[in-house]
């Protein structure tokens, strides 16, 4: 059966749906005006569309629009929640909180503030990937400012928690800082019901265009600030200068109404192609998914193929499906995903896993595809695996002393 | 990244996969390689103990694509080699040869490391000293 490229890499990006696409294209000629020009009708019609689409995205998250602050993405908008908020409440604490499986952007910001005199606790997560609530609320310290947990994980597509995580801050008046990257306009997101102050979420992540993020700043009970990173012409409310970038947020905004509408039905379609994803490929002996699968996304699988190495079992199908590794070899210290080393895989298993993320665009007849194209490459993989063989003729492979390299 | 079409080739069509009775006396078996560091070669050599040369070569790898390539050529350039021969295969070699780029070295080093290992098994199966062992 000869296909077009299959694409099951949507925790890495979506493609931009072709109705985000059409609203969007108004605004890089006939309306170009820059939102902050205040004197004359190109800047009110610029203006406006940002308006608008700022009402699409509070939506979405059922928010107020003033509570939306546009970014260039979620990385920029992890930075801002954390550097903001560690700078405009450091003189309450320096202590922030967050887990060993959060994404690069807060992981490494956290880093950052440590070297500034932030205090981090990075906790670390059971085999399922999900927070033990009662170590979290014994991770809080009188100087504790801040948790940050990410609403679900990019990798096992891992649910958090997150109505727990919320009482556990309010009970201690601590703020709640979550990476929404993931969760939101894919499962319902409600900030303000879930007791969470500071949110950070992309465009790209929900079939809208790149380059275009937001923080979610809660405005009451409690009012929250973040001291701005980005400084200039004050835009944003001040938290974060910059000309708008119109068309993506006017893309943004497109993409929140849609996935706002279609979110039920796009999860549920979802959850059963990849639900027949993990049983089809299940039938290979070896087999283990990685997370919690009661609480996780829809459209993610995260699987290991014992004895199989992650990069090499892609290259027998990656001329025709895209999906992720775990298995990090194409840097020289060979280092496997640490979110799956933070779920207590070996490095082993972690080196064998593959990252399934299902989209919109994503049908039955490609996943049919995938499974026979994956369980052949596996079992070629497996033919050449002098570990699968060893496995196979009962040795013990831990009683082996490897050669480390 | 792209690989280069000379590993994709080796990688679909692998020579010489399989493995030889390590228990036999002209047979030299070389394990290297850990699978936490997402990389283990196995390269085993048959050696005609009339000729001394290599007739056989077998290999199974479990990892990335320039690994496979990587012992799937060295067990094609072993062939018809005497040990000694065999020895000088150097991993720059493989690295040109299969136009690795330079995060994959470490590949050919690897599969360098298993003709040695598998030669080194060999030699000590049948009592045979190396010459640089004999020299000091």
């Amino acid at each position: 059966m000869a296909l077009k490229k299959i694409y099951l890499d949507n925790n890495a990006t979506t493609p931009c749906d072709p109705r985000v696409v059409e609203t969007m294209v108004p605004y890089f000629f006939e309306h170009h005006g820059n939102a902050a020009s205040r004197s004359h009708p190109f800047g009110w019609e610029a203006e406006e569309a940002v308006d608008y689409a700022r009402e699409q995205v509070a939506n979405l998250i059922y928010a107020d629009s003033k509570e939306i602050i546009f970014t260039s993405g979620a990385t920029e908008a992890d930075n801002l929640a954390l550097k903001g908020a560690y700078e405009m409440y450091r003189r309450k604490g320096n202590h922030i909180i967050t887990l060993t499986t959060e994404h690069k952007a807060v992981i490494d910001t956290c880093h950052k503030l440590e070297k500034q005199g932030a205090e981090i606790t990075f906790l670390d997560v059971e085999r399922d990937g999900l927070v033990d609530l009662k170590k979290l609320e014994a991770a809080i310290k009188p100087n504790t400012i801040m948790i940050s947990v990410m609403w679900a994980n990019n990798e096992t597509g891992v649910i958090q928690p997150m109505k727990g995580i919320g009482e556990i801050c309010k009970k201690h008046g601590v703020l709640f800082f979550s990476d929404g990257t993931q969760a939101v306009g894919k499962i319902p997101t409600n900030p303000r019901e879930l007791g969470i102050h500071l949110m950070a979420f992309s465009a790209h992540k929900m079939y809208g265009p790149k380059g275009v993020g937001a923080l979610y700043v809660s405005r009451k009970n409690p009012r929250v600030k973040v001291t701005a990173q980005v400084d200039g012409g004050g835009h944003e409310r001040g938290m974060r200068s910059g000309t708008l970038n119109v068309p993506g947020i006017v893309g943004f905004g497109k993409a929140a109404e849609i996935a706002k509408k279609e979110m039920a039905q796009d999860a549920e379609r979802l959850s059963g192609l990849r639900d027949k994803l993990e049983k089809g490929l299940c039938q290979l002996e070896e087999t283990y998914i990685n997370g919690n699968v009661d609480h996780r996304m829809p459209h993610v699988a995260n699987i290991s193929f014992k004895h199989v190495e992650g990069e090499g079992l892609m290259m027998t199908f990656n001329q025709e499906i895209a999906l992720s590794s775990g298995s990090a070899c194409t840097s020289a210290s060979l280092e496997p995903s640490y979110v799956l080393i933070a779920l207590g895989l070996g490095d082993d298993l972690a080196h064998s896993s593959l990252r399934f993320s299902l989209g919109r665009f994503s049908t039955e007849e490609e996943v049919d595809y995938t499974i026979e194209a994956i369980s052949k490459g596996v079992n070629h993989m497996r033919d050449l695996s002098p570990i699968w063989e060893m496995f196979k003729e009962g040795v013990d492979l831990t009683k082996i002393e490897w050669s480390e390299h | 990244m792209a690989y280069s079409n000379k590993v994709l080739e080796h990688f679909k069509n692998p020579r010489n996969v399989g493995t030889l009775d390590k228990g036999a006396k002209n047979v030299g078996t070389g394990l290297v390689g850990a699978p936490e560091c997402g990389d283990v070669m196995r390269l085993q050599i048959e050696v005609d103990a009339d000729t001394g040369l290599i007739q056989d070569a077998k290999f199974k790898t479990f990892g990335c694509g320039s690994a496979i390539a990587s012992s799937s050529l060295a067990t094609e350039w072993l062939k018809g080699k005497t040990v000694d021969e065999a020895l000088e295969i150097d991993n720059m070699d493989i690295v040109e040869e299969l136009a690795l780029p330079p995060v994959k070295i470490h590949c050919s080093v690897l599969a360098e490391d298993a003709i040695k290992d598998a030669i080194k098994d060999y030699r000590q199966k049948n009592g045979i000293e190396s010459k640089a062992e004999a020299a000091a």
